[in-house]
């Protein structure tokens, strides 16, 4: 009897897409009242369950019991009717629509009533759950935060009984998790079954009752957080022992390379996504940038790579040319004039799938999407690119078949393994990366860190675009915060708070410069 | 379906295939073309035909006789050129549906110096003219939405669909006007090529197969093994990656275009000077349409191209021999044809996808092992496997 009032009970649930296997005989149990954190590395089938309890995908096989009866979601709709409630990492909101007009869309008929009755109805669920939003605020208009709070609203207010938020931390700064955590725990204590998909070790510790562990699809483990430890966590999540500690080499010859001056972009619809930005880069070290998500990180990696039209301001290089040292500016020149000009620079994108490597193509063709240009022969030379596939496969420890596999088939780790390996073989003096560990096992980040490591070592000028604020601090030399494409401060990382940086990502404090 | 709400497992589902072998694909079509078979003799019998004599003459008609495999071979040759145009643009995922007009322009540039340039220069070097104009101007033709694609980002399957009819009525126009044959009474006509500007033939059909072969080559190896090819390929997949490995997206989506509609320009020229010898509004025929079926096919390889244009062709001819034979109507024949079209695309589907049908309820119950679901009396002998256990202890735990 000692499983009494269960929430959800999910028992062997299989889920593959052709060969490969989601979710394989995947076990776990939601109480009521209780918040459980769904711990697992990127690839470990998180979001492959969730996608079964909302109705999205069908399992293969299994079963999943909601209040002890069992049940088939077919549908978002039945979903629903079950008072699952999923609020996934992008939010599903219509931007020019106001919180409350998002929040009784698509209400079922019976439940139809005056907007002021809904309103009234609404706000009383955010007095009981300490949720903060003006309801009659468009969308458009709204922090992610904000966005977030809707979202919970939304399927709060569809009498969701079961709530299960797919990495929800992702994109708020550290204040707004912590509100985020404290409603979590107030639903928790109405009662309410609570699962919160993540990967950061730290938060898990922080909010949830307690932790399933998945591992490649399969349920590693089930245990109490009060105790357990984020290492011990770790350790079942990869299912080795591993140290969570990253390096950070002493910056060495430190010398000018980049230096961006009031730089300024400006979006297809007129706003400003970079405004006034200055920072100088050098090489020999990591610049870390921080930011609330889409505060002008993008348009600033895409500027500097001669991919984002550039409105004002100036980017200039500090070249050698003849053995005099000049400042070139690369505003305005193509990807392809500025490697002309002798310029090495390595850009790992966001987007590496959709811009940094041609998913479909194998390893090998992947390999010369910069260099294939390069001979004056009219047809393309797949020797020397097959040869460096092999060596970087060899060097990087690529999990892969060999160089004809396609690079959509690959990891996440693997495919961003195959991007920088690409990019460091071009012997940069520049390196971009935007958020170069985004989706990637634990393995595969601190590789990725050490090979950023490397480069730095080699004098190479690293920008580093993060996401999560431990890491930052821990492997860059200093740290630029932008908060709507503004550039709030430079601050040192040895010696910089998180507490500090998040207030400076709401544009709060700062005017600080290392 | 409504009262099963949440409580049912669907009838069956979907599983994508991971990698689909030929044994099975080439197993699955066969029963496909069966299964069309079977159907088209429904229809048959409904006409009081012989479904096995109709289905004999349709192959005995379309490649069993000399004249009969020159006739289809003669329909395949526009067809195949065309789709190695069609496909080119499709690499670069530049829906190209103006096939059709691009094969009117080759044709209207290869009668112009058919009409006008005959005598004036050698035969040879009239052909090669010819050509060149055909390819030119099918590819000027493609290039005008190309260029709106490039630079305004317009969608190009509207706009190339809409200049096929501009095509077609240009050549109505000339019909009508300037190239009206002064000779003819009656249904105005543009005049007849003259015998230096007919194709000569090589074993029985007209050198256009030759060309047509020879294109075959070129278009795989300028896929598969040039610059460009990949320049094509990589803009194909993502215009972002293409722009960022330094490439000038938009003259390669002007360039590509233009060997496009080229490629269906010279389509054109072959067909009025090997076949036709003559302009009509019909010299495209639906070629252009038909050329993005056999494209996707095809799957895009110019080799498999080849057999698939030929295969149609066959199919077309076909049908048009037993409307002669068994006096068939045209609809009819055209019905059987959509039935094994029908029946062979529809397949493609199947070779990806496999379909799971729901357990019969007993299994289910062993395998998922729930709660109250298993009752008690559907399985009196069973072993109590794991999952039943398991099943226990949850009915347990909901009392």
């Amino acid at each position: 009897m000692k499983h009494q009032n269960l929430a959800v009970s999910i028992r062997g649930l299989c889920k593959s897409f052709g060969p490969v296997a989601a979710n394989k005989d995947l076990s776990l149990d939601v109480r009521w009242g209780e918040i459980l954190a769904l711990l697992g590395e990127n690839g470990s089938g998180k979001s492959t369950l969730v996608n079964m309890l909302s109705g999205l995908y069908l399992p293969d096989a299994g079963s999943i019991a909601v209040d002890g009866e069992p049940v088939y979601i077919r549908t978002p709709a039945d979903s629903f009717r079950l008072g699952i409630g999923v609020i996934h990492q992008h939010f599903k909101l219509v931007d020019v629509m106001t919180a409350l007009e998002n929040i009784i869309l698509g209400l079922p008929k019976k439940s139809r009533k005056s907007k002021k009755a809904h309103e009234k109805a609404v706000s009383e669920l955010c007095d009981r759950y300490g949720l903060h939003v003006d309801l009659h605020k468009k969308v458009y208009n709204m922090s992610v935060g904000e966005k977030q709070t809707v979202e919970i609203l939304k399927v709060l207010y569809r009498g969701a009984r079961i709530l299960i938020l797919d990495e929800p931390t992702a994109v708020l700064t550290p204040q707004e998790i912590d509100r985020l955590f404290d409603i979590l725990r107030k639903m928790r204590d109405g009662g309410k079954a609570i699962i919160i998909i993540t990967h950061k070790l730290n938060e898990v510790m922080a909010v949830s009752d307690r932790v399933t562990v998945l591992r490649k699809g399969e349920t590693a483990g089930t245990v109490e957080t009060a105790s357990t430890t984020a290492s011990q966590l770790a350790a079942f999540m990869v299912g080795r022992e591993i140290n969570l500690d990253i390096e950070r080499v002493e910056p060495k010859n430190l010398s000018e390379r980049l230096n961006v001056v009031n730089l300024t972009c400006v979006t297809e619809d007129g706003r400003k996504a970079l405004d006034n930005v200055s920072f100088t880069l050098n090489g020999g070290e990591i610049l870390g940038v921080a930011g609330v998500a889409g505060s002008g990180q993008k348009e600033l990696c895409e500027a500097i790579a001669g991919l984002y039209p550039v409105k004002g301001g100036a980017i200039l290089y500090k070249n050698v040319v003849d053995g005099i040292e000049i400042s070139e500016n690369i505003v305005g020149k193509t990807p392809r004039e500025i490697f002309q000009k002798g310029i090495a620079m390595a850009f790992i994108p966001e987007d590496r799938l959709g811009m940094g490597l041609v998913a479909r193509m194998d390893i090998a063709e992947n390999m010369m999407l910069k260099s294939y240009n390069d001979t004056k022969s009219l047809f393309v030379d797949r020797k020397k690119p097959t040869e460096m596939a092999k060596t970087l496969i060899e060097r990087l420890d690529i999990a892969a078949p060999g160089v004809n596999t396609q690079v959509s088939r690959l990891s996440g780790g693997n495919v961003q393994k195959v991007l920088l390996g690409r990019e460091i073989s071009s012997d940069p003096t520049i390196l971009i990366s935007a958020y170069p560990v985004r989706g990637l096992d634990i393995h595969s980040s601190y590789t990725i860190y050490r090979l950023l490591n490397e480069q730095k070592q080699k004098g190479v000028a690293v920008l580093f675009i993060g996401e999560d604020l431990d890491v930052l601090l821990a492997l860059c030399d200093r740290i630029m915060v932008l908060c709507g494409g503004k550039c709030v401060g430079i601050v040192d990382a040895k010696t910089a708070k998180k507490e500090e940086i998040g207030l400076m990502m709401i544009g709060e404090g700062g005017g600080a410069y290392a | 379906m409504r009262k099963a709400n949440g409580k049912n497992e669907p009838l069956f589902r979907l599983v994508k295939l991971d990698s689909p072998s030929w044994k099975r694909g080439l197993a699955q079509r066969a029963l496909a073309l069966l299964l069309a078979m079977v159907c088209g003799a429904l229809l048959l019998l409904v006409l009081r035909k012989n479904p096995v004599a109709v289905y004999w003459q349709m192959i005995v008609g379309s490649v069993g006789t000399k004249v009969a495999l020159t006739n289809t071979i003669r329909m395949a040759i526009p067809l195949l050129i065309t789709t190695l145009g069609i496909t080119v643009a499709f690499k670069l995922r530049y829906w190209n549906i103006g096939g059709e007009g691009q094969v009117c322009l080759g044709a209207i540039a290869a009668t112009y110096f058919a009409l006008n340039f005959v005598g004036k220069v050698p035969s040879w070097l009239l052909f090669v003219i010819m050509f060149a104009a055909g390819a030119l101007l099918g590819g000027l033709w493609a290039a005008i939405p190309a260029y709106f694609k490039a630079k305004f980002n317009t969608n190009e399957t509207l706009f190339t669909l809409m200049l096929n009819y501009v095509a077609v009525y240009i050549i109505q126009y000339l019909r009508e006007g300037p190239w009206m044959d002064p000779q003819q009474t009656g249904f105005p006509q543009i005049p007849r090529f003259p015998m230096e500007a007919r194709l000569p033939k090589v074993l029985g059909v007209h050198v256009g197969w030759i060309i047509a072969l020879v294109l075959v080559v070129l278009v795989y190896v300028y896929l598969r093994k040039t610059k460009h090819g990949y320049e094509i390929a990589v803009v194909g997949e993502s215009m972002d990656t293409a722009r960022y490995a330094g490439m000038d997206v938009k003259k390669i989506i002007l360039r590509t275009i233009f060997i496009s509609g080229a490629l269906c320009g010279v389509a054109g020229m072959v067909q009025v000077s090997g076949a036709d010898f003559t302009l009509t509004e019909t010299v495209a025929g639906g070629v252009g349409f038909t050329a993005i079926t056999v494209a996707w096919l095809a799957k895009l390889n110019p080799a498999l191209i080849l057999v698939v244009s030929f295969l149609f062709s066959m199919l077309e001819k076909g049908a048009n021999s037993i409307q002669t034979v068994f006096n068939i109507s045209n609809a009819a024949a055209d019905v059987l044809t959509g039935i094994i079209l029908f029946f062979m695309l529809g397949c493609e589907f199947f070779i990806r996808y496999r379909v799971v049908f729901r357990k019969k309820k007993q299994a289910r119950d062993l395998e998922t092992a729930i709660t109250a679901a298993v009752p008690a009396a559907a399985q009196p002998e069973s072993v109590p496997t794991q999952p039943e256990q398991e099943a226990k202890e949850g009915a347990e735990c909901s009392r």
